[in-house]
């Protein structure tokens, strides 16, 4: 399998994601902002970082670029991609998943691990995870209240599509806890909290690692 | 072709919190300044257009707020004023 990381001018997790992806048994490459080709990529990781220094709103200016056509095709065709931290804030500016993401509520940037329970396992990122299981990983963000109007919530509750909630606190005052999201056809998943900096033991949690092994996807899920 | 000077006003939709506005409203507490309601801190954007009219202007103006300037899910925009250049 093939997993490509989009690095933007500002990335700075796209080592990371790529490690996690080698690690867990995918041909890892990174494919260049200005690209318009994913190069036959099954899989697209948008990492996180500042794209463009976070300007005007964070991803704001990052879904402009010519990448991301080729992302939003990509998504269209029902393949999967995975926005971490700044990634998920660009694909919710994309209007790939719905909802934005604003300052924390407690407006300091927020540096720690946190824990998340797994709301769905129906999705390509998720399928290793079962419900209800627990998940340690770090959160470093500044912009990471999730939020969304009250019919857009309760249709991703309805809907199944919220993939993970945090649990034993809320780190940034996102509405009703939420972590990440998935689109309508599942393919897509955006989540603020880094799984690819939790890939190993080393770091303190292995937790991370399955998210990037997507076995089920090879096979045409 | 004319110069126009178009001043936008990105908010903070009245739904959603606004954790820096606090901020400021509790520094102004802090340095005695009685009587702050609320604060609420946006963002003003001043863009410098060429254009057949000043309609058009306006137009261009407001279709870069929808597009790119504000984000809809959480912020309100107000095209507050669009004049020629001196």
């Amino acid at each position: 399998m093939k997993i490509a990381v989009v690095r933007f001018p500002g990335s700075n997790c796209d080592a990371d994601a790529f490690a996690a992806a080698e690690a867990a048994g995918a041909e890892a490459s990174y494919v260049w902002h200005r690209s318009t080709d994913l190069g036959g990529a099954d899989v697209v990781v948008l990492p996180g970082g500042f794209c463009y220094g976070d300007y005007l709103r964070p991803g704001a200016i990052a879904r402009f670029s010519p990448v991301m056509r080729a992302v939003a095709a990509h998504a269209a065709a029902g393949r999967p991609v995975l926005g971490i931290c700044n990634g998920f804030q660009v694909l919710c500016e994309a209007q790939l998943l719905p909802g934005a993401l604003a300052r924390n509520g407690g407006l300091s940037f927020v540096c720690r691990t946190v824990t998340l329970r797994v709301e769905s396992d129906a999705t390509p990122f998720t399928a290793r995870y079962r419900v209800g299981q627990e998940l340690r990983m770090p959160v470093a963000h500044g912009d990471g209240r999730y939020v969304a109007d009250e019919p857009t919530l309760d249709r991703l509750e309805r809907e199944d599509r919220v993939v993970v909630r945090y649990v034993n606190g809320n780190p940034n005052g996102a509405m009703r806890d939420i972590a990440g999201i998935t689109n309508e056809g599942r393919n897509v998943v955006g989540l603020m909290p880094h799984p690819e900096r939790a890939a190993e033991s080393l770091l303190g949690s292995s937790d991370g690692a399955a998210m990037f092994a997507l076995a089920a996807v090879a096979a045409g899920v | 072709m004319s110069r126009f000077r178009a001043r936008v006003r990105v908010m903070p939709r009245p739904s959603i919190l606004d954790p820096a506005g606090r901020a400021v409203s509790h520094a102004l507490g802090e340095l005695g300044f009685a009587g702050v309601a609320d604060v609420r801190l946006g963002r003003a954007v001043e863009l410098v257009l060429d254009a057949a009219s000043a309609d058009a202007a306006r137009d261009g103006a407001l279709r870069m707020c929808e597009r790119l300037l504000a984000n809809p899910v959480t912020e309100d925009f107000v095209l507050e004023t669009v004049e020629p250049t001196a």
